[in-house]
């Protein structure tokens, strides 16, 4: 099986495997225990988070561990909401987010905040000069993704940064799921408050990532309890994923230039190849997009049949974001673009990993051409 | 632009006669020392400069780290080109197209340590200044407010261009100047003060008082980890840690309340002199400054270091919390310093500690405790730890 699903998860690197099991045999005390045990957990627990911060090029004291992306967008979005709801209660968004950013604003609305979704352009990117229309004086966050998760376009964020930093009360928060690894963005220089890391998306561990908050700025916690990590998010820190997180950064850092021409290599070859199927269309723009993902459509193919047909000769792929592709609904992501309703059914999504190879995605176009020659007689066009 | 030589300019101070080889010796050290993790980085000195090669190591990295190394005045990236009038042309264009943004004004100076280069250094900067005008449009020289200045080295041991000039943090190489024994509590102000000595010179040898279990590991960790970031100057550190329970409680139990802290401080100060001294230290050094609390009185420091008589060095001894806290964040030791954990001096605290205490009032109430035996004993027991740069911490082998 040929895994080529890796925004949805990715497989984690052996190394990162060996330091989960290590930590957890060897340093299973709790970091905030005072006695030895709980002092050598803390002291991997520091190293990790210097790990986190020196790559993210802030301190270790603006980085906080959490469950993941989802956690980390929540601990964010409300964080933000409920500290300055006596500022303002408008918060701006895209259509194209990730429903951990998208449903939490959806929620805050329902609590009596005023959500302003900025639209996409046909390559799935929003326009700075909306975002700066929808500026009001009541506006109290800005929250955009770096990398669409399904279409691979990156969004502007250095400019949105540039444009906030006018705006010292509006907080910028980015979710770089997808981006961390993957596209370079630099936290201090673009004027970037918040910001949100999941491990799994890297080769790292599940269950865990990190929460970017800058010095000095407050929000309220999602999780109150113990007052781990600075009371910013209680609960005993799950030490081995967390290590293991460590590790995964580790070595991306190593490998980065490596991967970033891998990657680029590997999701060229599908563009070229898919380009030439009769009846394939390419939806991800051919320029400022990420390196690891490519989403194209066959109209006329309902995405999970086209699938499970893929997946039948060996190659495993996903229809759209994993967490919401049990809907039978065309993707709002898609749809935000403007692309037709037949076409955004029929989408798939392809995100290459470390673990791939170059020759898998010649092969890969191959399967894929057979399969569209197959299924075209059912095509309901 | 990449760069493959970082030179080291260190000043004139203390480079009279002989002494200057030893100056040169020790800062090379402090330089090899924090340059360790660049493995492929290498560190060799010709008179006057000292340059690192870079063997493709990251020069940001390394100029980060110079910055923090005493003794060195200021460091520029350079490119290292062939002694030829056609090399320095194509490396001055190159070095001057690379920076961003593009400078609209700029002038060469030229320095000609070797002789034997044929044109005089007005010359080669008057050549290389009309090749660049001819080669970049729109730009125009200045000599006065420049936007960019390209400096030409030609030495013996190769010729040198660069455009940028990064101060370094003065003062003397860690090691010039002799020992001196820092008393290191966990708090703001020692570290400080170890700062300030490793300033002027001095290798620093550490001495920390444990008191386990009324202190805990955390606290001594705290204090691993302090003296690490003073490492980060120049120079191991080597750390004391001076079991220090016994004592503690011998003087909790037989001496009155309000001389507990002074009573304590003299021990301190009895250890240290004796560690110093089978160290070959020729001072001690401590965090106090003048008024902070009871035990930093003229009255208390006289009744403390009446019982010793080696000279003891208090940097900090005429600034107040708000100097010292900027440096402490400066050097970055002030996050950890606010940790909150118990030290041996939070332990003790009396309610109403005596601020004018007396020697022979201390030494009096002294005479119930059987001092030498007691100091004997500490220092026995005593263990040494070495503190350098990749001073290894519990789970460093995971990463």
């Amino acid at each position: 099986m040929i895994y080529l699903d890796n925004s949805a998860t990715t497989k984690p690197y052996p190394e990162v495997v060996e330091v989960v099991g290590k930590v957890m045999e060897t340093y299973y005390g709790n970091p905030s225990s005072l006695h030895q045990r709980g002092v050598e957990a803390e002291q991997v627990m520091k190293q990790a988070r210097q790990i986190a911060a020196k790559a993210l090029l802030v301190k270790p004291g603006e980085i906080y561990f959490t469950s993941g992306g989802t956690e980390s967008n929540n601990t964010a979005i409300k964080g933000v909401a409920m500290e300055y709801r006596g500022r303002g209660k408008h918060i701006i968004t895209t259509q194209i987010e990730h429903p951990a950013v998208y449903d939490v604003c959806g929620q805050l609305e329902q609590f009596g905040y005023d959500v302003t979704y900025l639209p996409a352009d046909a390559d799935g990117r929003i326009s700075v000069e909306d975002l700066k229309q929808a500026v009001r004086p009541d506006t109290i966050l800005v929250s955009v993704m770096h990398v669409n998760n399904e279409l691979g376009t990156v969004q502007p964020i250095e400019e949105i940064g540039a444009y906030l930093k006018q705006f010292p009360k509006i907080v910028f928060h980015v979710d770089a799921v997808q981006s961390f690894g993957k596209v370079p963005f630099l936290i201090n220089q673009w004027g970037i408050d918040l910001l949100s890391i999941s491990a799994h998306k890297f080769h790292g561990p599940r269950g865990v990532g990190i929460l970017f908050k800058r010095e000095g700025l407050k929000i309220q916690p999602l999780l109150i309890g113990g007052g781990q990590e600075a009371g910013v998010r209680s609960g005993t820190e799950n030490l081995a994923a967390i290590a293991g997180m460590a590790k995964a950064i580790r070595i991306m850092e190593e490998k980065r230039e490596k991967a970033a021409a891998l990657y680029t290599e590997m999701t060229t070859r599908l563009r070229k190849g898919i380009e030439s199927i009769p009846g394939c269309i390419i939806n991800t723009p051919a320029a400022n997009t990420a390196p690891h993902i490519l989403n194209f459509s066959v109209p006329g193919v309902k995405a999970e049949v086209l699938l499970h047909t893929l997946e039948e000769a060996g190659f495993l792929v996903s229809t759209r974001s994993a967490c919401s592709s049990k809907l039978n609904e065309p993707s709002r992501v898609l749809m935000a673009t403007g692309m037709g309703r037949e076409r955004a059914l029929s989408a798939i999504r392809l995100s290459v990993g470390a673990d791939n190879r170059p020759e898998e995605m010649d092969q890969f176009v191959e399967v894929l051409r057979d399969a569209v020659q197959r299924l075209r007689p059912y095509m309901n066009v | 632009m990449t760069y493959d030589v970082i030179m080291i300019r260190y000043g004139e101070l203390a480079l009279k006669g002989r002494n200057r080889d030893i100056f040169e010796e020790t800062l090379m050290r402090s330089v090899k020392e924090v340059l360790r993790p660049f493995e492929q980085a290498k560190v060799r000195r010709s008179y006057g400069r000292m340059y690192v090669e870079l063997n493709g190591e990251d020069a940001d990295g390394i100029i980060e780290r110079l910055q923090r190394v005493f003794g060195i005045i200021s460091i520029s990236p350079t490119k290292r080109v062939e002694a030829t009038e056609e090399a320095i042309k194509e490396g001055a264009l190159e070095l001057i197209r690379s920076m961003t943004p593009a400078p609209a004004t700029f002038r060469v100076v030229t320095r000609r340590a070797d002789k034997r280069f044929p044109h005089s250094s007005m010359d080669v900067s008057r050549m290389i200044g009309t090749h660049i005008l001819r080669n970049v449009a729109g730009i125009k020289v200045d000599l006065h407010h420049p936007e960019a200045v390209v400096q030409i080295e030609i030495r013996a041991e190769g010729t040198f261009l660069s455009s940028q000039t990064v101060p370094g943090a003065g003062g003397l190489p860690v090691g010039a100047s002799g020992k001196v024994l820092l008393l290191l509590s966990g708090g703001i102000d020692s570290p400080v003060a170890g700062w300030m000595m490793m300033k002027r010179g001095v290798t620093l040898e550490a001495i920390h008082f444990h008191s386990p279990p009324f202190t805990s590991e955390r606290s001594l960790q705290k204090v691993r980890d302090l003296a690490h970031k003073l490492v980060a100057w120049g120079g191991n550190i080597r750390l004391h840690v001076v079991p220090f329970t016994d004592i503690q409680t011998a003087i909790r139990n037989s001496c009155p309340e309000d001389y507990l802290i002074t009573i304590m401080r003299r021990f301190m100060m009895r250890i240290a002199q004796r560690i110093a001294g089978d160290n070959k230290a020729l001072a001690l050094a401590t965090g106090e400054s003048l008024g902070q609390v009871a035990s930093q009185t003229l009255e208390s420091m006289n009744t403390i270091t009446s019982v010793v008589n080696i000279p003891i060095l208090r940097p900090l001894v005429s600034m107040d919390k708000v100097e010292i806290m900027n440096i402490a964040r400066k050097i970055d030791t002030y996050e950890l310093s606010i940790l909150p954990f118990e030290d041996c001096c939070t332990i003790f605290t009396p309610k109403n500690p005596v601020t004018r205490p007396k020697p022979e009032q201390a030494a009096r109430f002294e005479r119930r405790l059987d001092v030498e035996a007691l100091v004997d004993s500490a220092v026995e027991r005593t263990e040494v730890e070495e503190i350098t740069t990749t001073s290894l911490e519990a789970g460093a082998e995971l990463f």
